[in-house]
Formats: C-alpha cells, structure tokens, sequence
C-alpha cells in the first residue's frame, strides 16, 4: 500500500483507487442501479407506448373507437419528442424540483424516474420499429386464422419484433449506463458524482477521471459482450420477410450512438 | 347449397378502381379457379372473401349471412375460411407443429393435446409429419407452403382460399404443392384458387372464372372455357398462356 500520491499519472490513478475505492464502488453500484432499473421500467413503457403507436386504424371501427385510437397516438407522440428532443440533464433538473412536491422523492428516486421516462421514449420507437419491420404478412396470416388485435400482437408480432430489436434495447442499457451520469446535476451519488468528490479532495483531476474512465469502460465492455453472447443464444436474426433486424436497428435503433 | 355469395362488390384504392361490380356465387364443394393477367384484382377480390381488404360497396354473404353483419363476428367469421398465401406467411418464431396448434388453441380455445392431435393428422397428410418439431425457417418452399396449408386446416375451414399457391416456388416444389391442393379437392372442399397454372386450373376445378381489369369477363366450365371461350379478352389471355 502506498502512502504518498505518486506524481505520475497511471500512479497517481492507482493511489487514488486503492485510497477512495469504496467511493468509487458506491458510485459504480449506484449507477448500474439506475441503468438496470431505468433500461427494464423504460422497455416496458416503449413497450406499451411503442404497441399504442403502432395501433391500426380500421376503416370499419367506429368514430369514437378512431377518435381515441388518433388521441392516444397523439399523446404518446408528444411524449416520444419531448423526451427524445431534450437533453436528459435537462429533464432531470425539471421533473426533479416541479415534482419533489408531488412525491416528496429522494435524489436516487428521482433519478431512477427520469432515466425510466427518458428510456421509454427511445424504447417506445425500437419497439414501434420492429413491429414495423414486420413483414405484414405475418399480421395478415394471424388475422387470416381468426386472431384479434391483442392475440395477432402477444403471440405473432410483439415475439418476433421483440427478438429482431434485442440488439437496440440492449444498446439502450449500455448507453445508460454512461448517461447516468448526467444526473450529478440533481446530486445522484452515481460514479461521475462520486468522481468529482474524489477530484475534489485529491486536486488530482486527470489521474481521478483516468479512474472513473477505466470503470465505465469495463462496465459497458462486459456488457456489450453479454449482451453479444444472449444475442447469439437467441440466434440472430430472424429471417421475416424482407426487412432485417439490421435495418430496423441501423434506422431506428439506438438513442445516442455509442461514441 | 350456396356458401358464399359475392354481389356487386366495388373496391378502389384511391383513384385506382380494383374490383367493379363483381357478382360470384360458390356452390359447397365447388372448387372454382380465378385467372386473369397480372394487376386484375384477383388477389383484392380474394382478400375481400375474408376481410383482409375492406371493400366499397356490394355484400359478400357467407352460408346466407352478409359477412360484414357484425363487426364482433370477423374474427369468428374468418376460422370459417381458410387463406394460403403466395408468400406462405408462416409464423416465423414457430415450429411446424406451433404454426398449426396456435389457431387452435388461442382462437378456436381447443385444450392443447386436442389440437396437437389433429395438427399432426394434418400434416401427415400435407406429408410434414417428421418436421412437426423443426423452426419454420429451415424448410424449403414448398414444405413451407404445405405447411401453410395444414395450418389453415388446422381451424377446420368452410372454404379454403389459395393466392397464386405456387408462384413464389421453385419449379421442382411446385408439384409437390399441387398435389396437396389436388387431394384436397378429391375430398370435395370447397376451394377458391387464384393461379397462373392453368394445366392445373383445368384439371382441378368445377369452374373457371377470368378477371381483367377488375370484372369477371368469362365464366364457366374449364374444359369449354380452355377449349372454346367466347369472349375475344379471354381469347388473347389464354392464347398468351396455353400454347
Ligand atoms: N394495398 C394496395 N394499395 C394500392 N393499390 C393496390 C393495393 N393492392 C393492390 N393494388 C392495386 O390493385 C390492382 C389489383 O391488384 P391485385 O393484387 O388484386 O391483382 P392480381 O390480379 O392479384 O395481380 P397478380 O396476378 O399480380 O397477383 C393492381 O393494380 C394493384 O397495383
Ligand atoms: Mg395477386
């Protein structure tokens, strides 16, 4: 164990790590936290927001059935834009303070929030791209042997979009795993936070954020390479018709690319 | 007896008129064939029997019920009649056996041993019994079609509807395909049958009825109409077709 902080800067990196380690750790737990509980809570918003978006409308419903078919699309339209077209540290400092009334939430809540609600907007388009990436064969074939909306949909297209998808929603967890750290400005103690508390105390910025980089690395690393490893398990991809999963994740896919 | 009656159906998409003022009548049993150049309306006429395209106007009335009567009833209606389609649409996520067990038991709510029994007969006897377990995927054409049409039999249809079963196939699948179809037709279902095989068409069918251009021209018993049709229209299409 060294005592002195060595003046290089991979020395330095090493001090700082044996010396603030449970910091760091506590920030790493933190941080895989919120991405795993955000990238699970957003799939199953995109999932509901991403199937009411992709609802058909029948010439043969009725008016009313129409009118809330085009309301509800409308709404969870507004909400995909809003959440897609505005930074996540943005919408972390606004629904943190505008709702801290309503809930009366911890920073780690909150955080968890705003995560969720900013990945069900990027999920709610991958789910809607892979239902349309469908061949519509498919849909006509389900509806052909009698099969309602909800049957045509939980049996035949949600597994086979779902599957063709999987690439982007994974993408979505590693890249929450790295945007987490836009909640700092709310006073999440996650890795980046954790990182400039360190900083703060060492006045050794470079060799503290080498550290804090070398975590995050090694966090989407061993993700990225789990998720490869489901992804052939599940024997990617599915041939359906003439779209590819490739396509609908080249267009559709991911939130931020991974930079 | 009649089982489905087509009157006066119209149906256009936008501006393009795809079907105008078609009248047909299926007798039980009858296997009727549709041929007719390439953009006709056969296929729109097809998928308006059940309901995948929504038509303007005129009824379609099934076993003496107007089709459209409730809308609760579609679903209901279409178990009724079976739809093979040229691009075979099987389910993709499936195996042979779930493509044809998932109808049963989702719509029809058979209990599952019920419906894998009689999933198997069928594809025993589309001859597709030993891939009942293999993905979808990894069939060829025609096993994939012959699943196709052991899934539809699956629902214990009233009418099986075919469009264009073959023409995605290679030409050695094709027989293969026909023979099931052919047996089908020995066993006296009633069938509509869209195809560009017209040796085929002339053997297996009750009645053939040709399409141009969104009405039927010329209808009647294939042997007269291969050998004699009256119509100078059906004339130039099937001296296109038949050498
Ligand atoms: N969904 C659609 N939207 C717009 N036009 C369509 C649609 N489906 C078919 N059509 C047009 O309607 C006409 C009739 O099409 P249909 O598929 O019924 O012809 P077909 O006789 O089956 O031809 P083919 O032998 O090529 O299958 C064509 O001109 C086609 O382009
Ligand atoms: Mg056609």
């Amino acid at each position: 164990m060294l005592t002195k902080l060595p003046s290089d800067l991979f020395g330095g990196a090493l001090y700082i790590l044996q010396k603030y380690g449970p910091l760091f750790w506590a920030g790493t737990k933190t941080t895989l936290l919120i991405a795993l509980t955000g990238t699970i809570i957003g799939l199953f918003i995109g999932l509901g927001v991403g199937i009411l978006r992709s609802l058909p409308e029948s010439s043969m419903d009725n008016k009313f059935k129409t009118f809330l078919i085009r309301l509800v699309k409308l709404v969870s339209g507004i909400y995909v834009e809003v959440f897609r077209g505005t930074p996540m540290m943005v919408q972390a400092m606004f629904l943190f303070y505008a709702l801290r009334p309503v809930f009366h939430w911890t920073k780690l809540v909150a955080g968890m929030f705003v995560v969720s609600v900013n990945t069900g907007a990027y999920m709610a388009e991958i789910v809607r791209a892979g239902i349309q990436s469908l061949d519509k064969g498919q849909n006509e074939a389900a509806r052909s042997i009698g099969m309602n909306n909800f049957q045509t949909m939980r049996h035949v297209v949600l597994p086979q979009a779902i599957r063709n998808a999987f690439p982007a929603i994974g993408n979505e967890f590693v890249v929450n795993i790295k945007d987490t750290s836009v909640l700092n400005v709310i006073g999440v103690t996650e890795l980046y936070f954790q990182t400039t508390s360190v900083a703060g105390i060492t006045y050794r910025v470079q060799d503290t954020f080498l550290v804090s980089a070398i975590i995050y690395l090694i966090l989407t690393y061993s993700t990225t390479t789990i998720l490869k490893i489901i992804e052939r398990k599940m024997n990617m991809p599915v041939q359906s018709g003439p779209s590819s999963t490739s396509t609908a994740f080249l267009v559709f896919g991911n939130k931020r690319e991974e930079r | 007896m009649n089982i489905i009656e087509i009157e006066h159906l119209s149906k256009r998409f936008d501006k393009l008129e795809v079907l105008k003022d078609i009248s047909l009548t299926i007798r039980e049993g009858e296997v009727v064939s549709l041929i007719g150049a390439s953009g006709s309306g056969k296929s729109t006429l097809l998928r308006c029997v059940n309901l995948l395209e929504v038509y303007d106007q005129g009824t379609i009335r099934f076993e003496g019920q107007d089709i459209r009567g409730n809308i609760k009833g579609i679903n209901a209606y279409r178990t009724h009649v079976g739809m093979i389609f040229q691009s075979f649409n099987l389910f993709n996520h499936m195996s042979v056996l779930e493509n044809c067990t998932i109808g049963q038991t989702q719509v029809l709510k058979r209990p599952k041993d019920e419906a894998v029994k009689l999933a198997l007969s069928f594809l025993t006897k589309v001859g597709m019994e030993s891939f009942a377990d293999a993905p979808v995927t990894k069939l060829s054409g025609g096993q994939k079609q012959r699943v196709a049409i052991a899934r539809a039999l699956c629902m214990e249809p009233r009418v099986l509807l075919f469009d264009e079963p073959t023409s995605a196939l290679d030409p050695e699948m094709v027989g293969e395909v026909l023979q099931v179809i052919r047996s089908l037709a020995d066993e006296g279902r009633t069938m509509i049958i869209v195809t560009h095989e017209m040796d085929f068409a002339k053997e297996v069918s009750d009645r053939v009825v040709f399409m141009d251009q969104g009405v039927i021209v010329e209808e009647g018993d294939p042997a007269l109409l291969f050998t004699s049709p009256t119509v100078q229209r059906t004339k130039d299409f099937l001296s296109r077709y038949l050498r």
